[in-house]
């Protein structure tokens, strides 16, 4: 740990990522451009998040990753060791216990209080990005609150599917003025985008951070009427059967077998901890996966 | 009467080169306009410089907004321009694919402009796309394909409903009818006319060919070299044209 600066950034650099915090948060949902470091990993694999989560780590933080809401993943486990080993913070892999929670395409099922933050890893920021391609272009409309565009995305959708087939990444409007992308997070988690932490957001590759303070009023967009709807498969958990969470779908044999689980593997463990059962669930000490 | 559009001493240079110097007109709601040349002589450059496409070196482009009377385009912000080329004013571009979104379907590009200025509900404007591309004679079944599924006709009449489903004041066409063969071109303009007449539409229409002007047009303007030269009612300046270049021009034209 002593070869490396706390949290592998040096001190000017978190400076400047911290400022870009600062102004992100000052104005929710619009993309501070910010000078994004390499970072020892690919991009694509969360060096945006990793770059926040160093500026804004304390010795006294309790860290926790999440990779598609499972804390067991190969991304997970190398960015929590990562930061174990550049500023050894603890680590946690509950949720209720951690301070600083970095996460990829998921929120956790438990709702965050006020002294929690939640980085997410952001591979394209901008939400206007696949219809229109000029970065000169989408900036104006950022500016100028020109977001029909947006909408036509959402048109297609139902003209060509029926419904709103746009499942994550779904555009948000942050507190009436900024259209942002929250990251590809399923729309199921869309609503939990008004709460009580501190959100932000990290894109490595595309050198933007942004940021949604707490008790921000986010707005998943709609038509009035094809109204937004959060979805998640038509099931309960297996393992825990909660029937409030969102779920993988796991294929077990080529006969047609397959089971849900909660995505989120802590709010799955402490359930089952607590002694709920799903229907193919074994009781917790008996698991031996 | 006041004009919906004054210009006045419009000029923009490229460099030490004119692009076009010292045009001034009026336009009065309903009347259309063509302004004609040969390449080269000013006339796009012109109709950038009006719709706000390009910033013109001189002069006032005073359009009669519905909430403040004359304004003028070209000192006004930003977003009141953008919002006034969104809504008053349509363009229509000589290569469809320029103002046409090609990856999107026919429905979603009649209904940009509608979700531009705030309609959210998704049945209300599938209503009206589908009774602009009957408008435009695209039957309705062809609303999901997108337009690269389209002929370049039908193209440059998606792009007509696109930029009129709004209901503008003013359209801009560069070169409407250019690219397609005869045949097209003479449905095309006769749709326009009908279009241009039954929605007391104001226009103006740069091209070359002297037929769409003799159809389209009230007045004409004859450029060259980033100068208007002549001016008149259409039929006057074709019939009796006094310039020498005018004179050049109308006796070019291919009798068959």
């Amino acid at each position: 740990m002593s070869d490396y600066n706390f949290a592998y950034l040096d001190e000017q650099t978190k400076r400047m990522i911290r400022r870009a915090i600062l102004k992100g948060l000052a104005i929710p949902g619009y993309q501070v451009p910010f000078a994004s470091r390499e970072m020892p990993m690919p991009y694509g694999w969360g060096t945006g998040g990793v770059q926040v989560s160093a500026a804004v780590l304390t010795p006294e933080d309790r860290f926790k990753v999440i990779d598609q809401g499972a804390d067991d993943t190969t991304n997970a486990v190398s960015i929590r060791r990562f930061f174990e080993k550049t500023a050894g913070v603890a680590v946690t892999e509950a949720t209720t216990e951690a301070s600083v929670i970095q996460t990829r395409h998921r929120i956790p099922e438990l709702p965050l209080r006020e002294d929690q933050i939640l980085v997410y890893q952001v591979p394209i920021p901008e939400p206007l990005r696949f219809l229109e391609p000029s970065e000169v272009e989408t900036r104006k409309m950022h500016s100028l609150e020109e977001y029909g565009l947006m909408h036509v995305k959402l048109y297609e959708d139902i003209s060509q599917h029926g419904a709103i087939a746009t499942a994550y990444a779904y555009p948000v409007k942050v507190e009436g003025r900024y259209v942002m992308d929250p990251s590809p997070i399923p729309k199921f988690d869309n609503p939990k985008l008004e709460m009580a932490g501190i959100q932000l957001f990290g894109a490595g590759r595309e050198q933007r951070i942004y940021a949604v303070p707490p008790y921000t009023q986010v707005v998943s967009l709609d038509f009035d009427d094809y109204p937004f709807e959060p979805t998640k498969a038509d099931h309960a958990c297996d393992l825990c059967g909660a029937t409030e969470s969102y779920l993988d779908e796991l294929i077990m044999d080529d006969a047609g077998g397959r089971m849900f689980m909660c995505s989120d593997t802590d709010y799955c463990g402490a359930r089952r901890a607590a002694g709920h059962l799903g229907a193919q669930g074994a009781p917790l000490a008996e698991d031996a996966a | 009467m006041t004009p919906l559009l004054q210009v006045e001493g419009i000029a923009k240079m490229y460099g030490a080169r004119i692009g076009c110097t010292d045009v001034s007109f009026d336009l009065f709601p309903g009347e259309v306009m063509g302004v004609v040349g040969e390449s080269g002589s000013g006339k796009s450059t012109l109709l950038n410089c009006l719709a706000g496409h390009l910033q013109p070196d001189a002069g006032a482009v005073c359009f009669d907004t519905r909430a403040e009377g004359l304004r003028d385009t070209v000192t006004m912000s930003e977003p009141e321009r953008r919002m006034l080329s969104r809504t008053d004013w349509a363009f229509v571009h000589q290569h469809a694919r320029d103002g046409l979104r090609m990856n999107v379907s026919a429905g979603g590009n009649v209904g940009e402009r509608l979700m531009a200025v705030n309609a959210r509900h998704y049945g209300e404007i599938r209503d009206k796309a589908i009774d602009w591309l009957g408008r435009v004679e695209i039957s309705a079944d062809r609303i999901d394909d997108r337009p690269t599924a389209f002929s370049g006709g039908m193209q440059q009449r998606l792009q007509i409903a696109r930029n009129l489903v709004t209901g503008p004041r003013l359209v801009f066409m560069d070169e409407p009818t250019g690219g397609l063969d005869v045949s097209v071109q003479a449905r095309l303009l006769d749709l326009l006319r009908g279009l241009v007449r039954e929605m007391g539409l104001s226009a103006i229409i740069v091209t070359h060919d002297l037929a769409v002007v003799r159809l389209l047009a009230d007045r004409l303007m004859v450029m060259k070299d980033g100068h208007v030269i002549e001016s008149g009612l259409t039929d006057q300046v074709l019939d009796d044209p006094q310039h020498a270049y005018t004179q050049l021009l109308v006796s070019s034209v291919l009798q068959v």
